[in-house]
């Protein structure tokens, strides 16, 4: 190819964890193919989503939690348009233009634009107080309520839930969450696990009203309450509704990109139009939409591959693991666990400790894992889930983990994703 | 020997140790054993080194029980004395019994013969030394006109030839059994060779092994007998002056030779050969038998085959050779002086000889006496069956697990219309059919005499006094013989009493004509009686420090004072096999368990060694009929059935099969052995064959086994197929059942019994694979766990066992609890600080200090800690840098 003459346009629409990831791991292997622009709707760099929870607990500092400082693109080359929304994909000229009019052509486009919250269509969603969670700001506006307010409400018992009702009791709210179900996380724990989950929480001042909906929430000029399916009230200086997310796809979209639930994407991490590339929770590759960290790295890999032209890696797909940031709650949770014909488990439970582990199986090969309380061979499993490794000749150590099913060594290496 | 310590004899086998027993002010219970005591000369077995794990009051009998209630002890010996009088006026005396034991102490042994011989007016008394030593008794009798035991212990180290035959001594007579090793080291020309069908650890120190084909030890002894004949070894001096009967002895195996008899026995003709030429050869040979000679429908032919050699040879009567029967029990020899079997009368006289009934009489000034043989005890309990015998009074002993057809003995007991039992134990096999229950002083609260394979008198001595209201077994005799209105001759107030009684009677009208006098012993004082040392009888006022050995003077007890040869026709054991029974079951006993189990059943160590009822198949046997090693398997005969666990062996001959005897119901579901053991009996002794069974054997397959260790005792635990055991601090359980329970945590709970109760409950499930693991913790404390699958592999009991000792567990124990296994050592990676990769502090800080990491991204590198989610690089950076300042500049 011709590396000495004109560079490459790259343009990068999201400066969150996928796109960067894909940014950092593309220069690492062809640092001088592309000029690199990057828009992002944030007025900061990149910085770790997952440790939102932490930040908003106080357990961690903003300095902490950024992966890429402001100076990191002027290092790099890069040209950073922090804080600036992108609004339109012109293919024909080959042009990304931003609500501002900030303009920029492109040989390449990387699509990372993430997901947004879901806001239930309750009346009263658009008070002052009612929020969701998802970056920097919410987590301001959270920390700023409890200051000014003693009680508050997450909608949702789901994983971001569970971790903005934690962060805002470590802030000194009275924190009640509502769930739809009666399980918590019910995505990724099954009952038992969920109901020592909720009783380690109740044990630190957190309250439960599942199963419940949500009907209205109350206020005037700002949220005061809300109002259940069943008629009963609860006050509320705050309701953060963490109910879910879905891909930001409207760019997308516009651009006339095929899309589903999120952009369609190949085993290449490209869109129905081969100059640009998708990766991160915007995507939709093979039916699946991801909201966690380790498929993103893994559709960064893959991706920043093809952005070199190298091309000899695809991408399968992921299978997921989970944790709760919750200081004191060790929970982790990886594949499937809702049982079928096809599956089966094991479980070892030890309630007093706080102990739950469960593996679930199919064909002799982890297809699930629960655990709750001692999470360290979360990753030993997740490993095994990965490669598909055969536990026939170590089932009945399985459960006790690789200090018993393997006598203590290491995971196998995995195949590149 | 410690200050103060009690000098008593162990009440395990016949070697009758002497042993040392120290109290401390604690109560705490020292055993040792007794350096002076002639049999042992300090030297203990494991059994009796456990003696002390044996004499807590766990499951004692503390009270008299009439009809399953407590009551007092006059209601209770009333009860006895009017249901036999009731009994004998309306039916006379032979409807009426007496089974007792080997374990009894002289004393109480002599008031009971004496109740039922001289006052009651039946001969209805036998033992359960009818069982091991019935025909021991019978060939010496028709050899020496006498039960007599010629030699001694020391003459196992003064011999050149040692003989076993059908004997485990080294786990049946252990210390016996270590004393011919230690003079086979001080001796390199004495030889030890064993003749059992089974290769037993009596083997080990062997130079030879005779493997011989079961039941066959009289073709065997026969062919010695000729070939001596043949090689010139008969003593023709001693024959022609101390003998008769070698003519037509010698004349029944005139055409055994050696390879005849080899192929008789199923033996290398070399190996035989091998064995007579050394036994023609070697002057100073001892020949030692035991239960494998006895427990035969031709056990007395067998005793009188080997009597023959010893007879022919004169190696009889002098340091260094001799017959010599190793008796089971502490006390069967002692049983037999007193004439406590249905066909002795006392002390070693003859109850078929009106003169000796007349002078047993008139010692005993009774108003009647027996003039006949009573029942034997296979007989006896025939009769109870049958209706015939419709009182029974049992001391001290078990038959409901150790009769042969030990299930028509249960039925038997469950049938009659009074039974009495007198124990130490509250619940065995036999206490359950009791309608009166007297508590009998244990071992170490009682006072008496015992006499052991080589006729040496040693005390029982007490260090405890007796619990509760318990009362050695000659009170409960003579109270309920006072109760039937026998007050004179019953009013003893103590053994020395007694024992005095005793020696007079051996002596009386003696002069020699009798083996047994020990007359030089019925003066003694209260307080010479208390120190009696060791001594071996006749005791006499010519001896009066007993006697080494008797036959010295080539003189016997016959009525021309000359020893018989008897002219033995081997037999083949009664019931051969046959397709539907194609195997032979042999039984025995273990190293560490006695009898059914009553006393070493309560120890830890002892129940360890052989937790579980077995078979041992020859591995072929086994591979034909897919029974795989420690799997289950139901052993039947024409009699009974038990399941036990599968050994393989090849030390068993094919065709064979063996289980021990121990197992009784409270130990195990179907373990017994006995009711599978047929009830043939020897012609002339009464013994039952208890060695040779036609059986067969099948896999037995349960839906699944378990193993429960509890702190609980749970005396019959929910399940089709049990086994129960003591252990350290808790009980063991092996478990099996036939349907899968529905809700296995329940299931376990029941099974873990109240230890369960409250704790907090530890679960691993795999319903796929069908195993099943719970563990109760109480305050950290482990009480309970139960491990169940498919097969018996589970886990190892060990490690869980010990868990039992500490007051709290570990978290790495509470974590590896149910894999039933430590973590690996080593393997400890600390706190996790990656959650995504699981990488632990102490990696962390092993990757810095030993691999060099000085980077987040290089931590990275080498465990991948940092490069997933990314949460926990400031704790790397901060590790980092403690690692740094820690470092000199």
């Amino acid at each position: 190819m011709t590396g000495h003459t004109e560079r490459q346009k790259l343009v990068v629409i999201g400066n969150g964890m996928a796109g960067m990831d894909t940014v950092e791991k593309l220069l690492a292997i062809a640092p001088d193919l592309y000029d690199i622009t990057v828009f992002g709707a944030e007025p900061h760099g990149n910085y770790n989503r997952i440790l939102l929870s932490p930040l908003l607990a106080g357990e961690t500092a903003l300095a902490d939690i950024m992966l890429h400082p402001l100076d990191w693109y002027a290092r790099h080359g890069i040209t950073l348009h922090a804080g600036r929304t992108v609004t339109m994909i012109d293919r024909r000229n080959r042009t990304v233009v931003a609500a501002d009019g900030t303009s920029a052509p492109y040989d390449r486009v990387l699509l990372a634009t993430g997901s947004q919250p879901i806001l239930l269509p309750l009346p009263g969603k658009d008070l002052p107080g009612v929020i969701t969670y998802r970056d920097i700001h919410d987590v301001d506006t959270m920390i700023g309520a409890a200051a000014r307010h003693t009680s508050a409400v997450v909608i949702g018992g789901g994983l971001l839930g569970l971790e903005a009702a934690y962060g805002l009791m470590k802030r000194g709210m009275d924190v009640s969450v509502v769930h739809l179900v009666g399980t918590l996380m019910e995505r990724q724990l099954d009952p038992v696990a969920a109901a020592m989950l909720r009783r380690s929480l109740e044990a630190r001042g957190m309250r439960f009203i599942m199963p419940m909906a949500t009907q209205e929430i109350l206020g005037q000029d700002r949220v005061t309450g809300l109002r259940f399916a069943d008629g009963s009230q609860i006050a509320a200086g705050l309701v953060v509704m963490a109910v879910g997310v879905r891909p930001n796809i409207g760019l997308a979209r516009k651009a006339g990109l095929h899309c589903e639930r999120g952009v369609v994407v190949s085993d290449a991490m490209q869109t129905y139009d081969e100059r640009i590339y998708a990766v991160g929770e915007c995507v939709q590759h093979r039916s699946q939409t991801y909201g966690l960290v380790a498929p993103l790295f893994d559709q960064a890999g893959v991706c920043a591959n093809h952005l070199a032209r190298r091309g000899h890696i695809s991408y399968p797909g992921s299978a997921v693991s989970t944790r709760l940031k919750v200081t004191g709650v060790e929970l982790f949770s990886a594949g499937t666990f809702s049982p079928d014909a096809a599956s089966n488990d094991i479980v070892l439970e030890d309630a007093e400790r706080g102990v739950y582990k469960r593996i679930v199986l199919r064909g002799n090969r982890i297809v699930g894992a629960v655990l709750y309380g001692d999470t360290a061979d979360g990753a030993w499993y997740f490993q095994h889930l990965r490669a598909g490794t055969d536990m026939s000749q170590r089932r009945e150590e399985l459960v006790f983990g690789p200090a018993f099913a393997d006598g203590g060594e290491p995971a196998p290496e995995l195949a590149a994703a | 020997m410690t200050a103060g310590a009690t000098r008593t004899t162990c009440p395990y086998c016949g070697v009758g140790c002497g042993i040392s027993v120290a109290t401390a002010a604690d109560g705490a219970v020292t055993v040792r054993g007794d350096a002076a005591h002639p049999a042992n000369f300090g030297r203990l077995c494991s059994k009796g080194s456990a003696l002390a794990q044996t004499i807590g009051l766990e499951g004692r009998l503390l009270t008299p029980m009439v009809d399953g209630k407590a009551a007092g002890w006059d209601a209770a010996l009333e009860r006895i004395a009017s249901a036999f009088t009731d009994t004998i006026a309306r039916h006379g005396p032979d409807s009426v019994a007496f089974y007792v034991s080997g374990q009894l102490l002289t004393e109480d042994y002599y008031v009971i013969n004496k109740l039922a011989k001289g006052f009651v007016g039946t001969a209805n008394i036998d033992t359960n030394s009818r069982l091991c030593m019935a025909s021991s008794v019978a060939g010496h009798k028709r050899a020496f006109g006498s039960d007599t035991v010629p030699g001694n212990y020391e003459d196992l180290e003064r011999a050149d030839l040692l003989v076993l035959a059908g004997s485990n001594a080294a786990w049946c007579h252990p210390v016996l059994y270590q004393r011919m090793i230690a003079a086979k080291a001080a001796n390199p020309r004495l030889r030890l060779v064993v003749i059992d069908p089974r290769r037993t650890d009596s083997c080990d120190g062997a130079d030879l092994h005779l493997p011989l084909r079961s039941g066959t030890d009289a073709v065997l002894f026969n062919g010695l007998l000729a070939h001596l004949a043949r090689s010139g070894r008969a003593n023709a001096r001693f024959v022609a002056a101390s003998t008769s009967g070698a003519k037509a002895a010698l004349a029944a195996c005139a055409d055994a030779s050696v390879k005849a008899t080899a192929q008789a026995c199923g033996l290398e003709a070399a190996s035989v050969r091998q064995f007579f030429d050394w036994f023609a050869a070697t002057r100073k040979t001892v020949t030692l038998y035991s239960q494998g000679i006895n427990q035969s429908t031709s056990g007395t032919d067998k005793v009188n085959a080997i009597i023959n050699c010893h007879l022919l040879t004169g190696r009889i009567g002098h340091p260094g050779m001799g017959p010599f029967s190793l008796t089971g029990q502490p006390n069967a020899m002692g049983g037999r002086e007193v004439g406590g079997l249905a066909n002795q009368l006392a002390a070693h006289m003859e109850i078929g000889d009106p003169a000796h009934r007349q002078l047993v009489q008139d010692f005993w000034q009774s108003p009647r006496m027996a003039d006949k043989a009573g029942l034997k005890a296979v007989e006896m309990f025939e009769a109870i069956g049958a209706g015939r015998i419709k009182a029974v009074w049992i001391m001290s002993t078990n038959p409901v697990v150790s009769l042969p057809d030990a299930e028509r003995a249960r039925k038997a007991l469950a049938a009659c219309d009074f039974v009495a039992v007198s124990d130490c134990m509250a619940d065995t096999d036999t206490t359950r059919f009791a309608h009166v229950l007297l508590p009998a002083s244990a071992w170490g609260e009682k006072s008496g005499t015992v006499t052991n394979s080589e006729r040496r008198i040693s005390r029982q001595r007490a260090f405890l006094p007796a619990p509760g209201e318990a009362r050695p077994d000659w009170q409960h005799v003579c109270g309920v013989a006072k109760r039937m209105g026998f007050v004179r001759g019953f009013d003893f107030t103590s053994p020395a009493g007694i024992f005095r009684e005793h020696a007079a009677l051996s002596g009386t009208a003696n002069n020699g004509s009798r083996d047994f006098d020990i007359s030089a012993l019925s003066t003694l004082a209260d307080a010479a009686y208390d120190d009696l040392a060791p001594v071996q009888w006749p005791v006499t006022a010519t001896a009066p420090h007993g006697t080494a050995r008797l036959f010295s003077d080539g003189r016997f007890f016959t009525p021309d004072r000359k020893a018989r040869l008897i002219a033995v026709t081997p037999r083949a054991p009664l019931n051969a096999p046959r397709p539907q029974f194609p195997f032979i079951l042999n039984t025995g006993r273990v190293r560490d368990h006695w009898h059914t189990m009553t006393r070493t059943g309560k120890s830890a160590r002892l129940s360890g060694h052989m937790f579980e009822p077995f078979v041992e198949v020859h591995p072929d046997d086994a591979a034909r009929l897919g029974l795989t090693d420690r799997a289950l398997a139901r052993v039947a005969t024409a009699h009974g059935t038990m399941i036990a666990r599968v050994a393989h062996s090849a030390d068993q001959q094919r065709g064979s099969l063996y289980a021990p005897m121990h197992w009784s119901g409270a130990f195990a579901s179907a373990g017994r052995v006995n009711p599978l053991v047929n009830a043939a009996v020897d012609p002339i002794s009464g013994q039952p064959e208890s060695k040779h069974t036609p059986a067969r054997i099948a896999l037995y397959q349960p839906q699944w086994q378990a193993f429960c260790l509890s702190r609980s005792d749970i005396s019959q635990p929910a399940a089709d197929w049990w086994v129960r055991g003591r252990a350290e601090g808790h009980w063991r359980y092996e478990l099996a059942g036939d349907a899968a329970p529905a809700d296995w945590d329940a299931c376990a709970r029941t099974l873990m019994g109240p230890a369960a109760e409250g704790a907090a409950w530890l679960a691993y499930r795999d319903p796929l694979a069908r195993r099943y693991r719970f563990a109760a913790i109480r305050d950290g404390r482990l009480e309970a766990c139960v491990f169940a699958g498919p097969d018996h592999g589970l886990a190892p009991r060990s490690w869980l066992a010990g868990l039992f000792a500490k007051a709290r567990l570990s978290d790495d124990d509470r974590a590896a609890l149910l894999a039933g296994r430590p973590r690996a050592a080593g393997d400890d990676r600390g706190p996790v600080v990656c959650a995504c990769f699981g990488i632990g502090r102490s990696q962390i800080a092993t990757a810095i200090s030993v691999n060099g990491a000085d980077s987040v991204a290089a931590i990275g590198t080498l465990l991948q800690a940092g490069t997933s989610c990314g949460s926990c690089k400031p704790e790397l950076s901060r590790m980092l840098k403690d690692a740094w300042a820690k470092t000199p500049a």
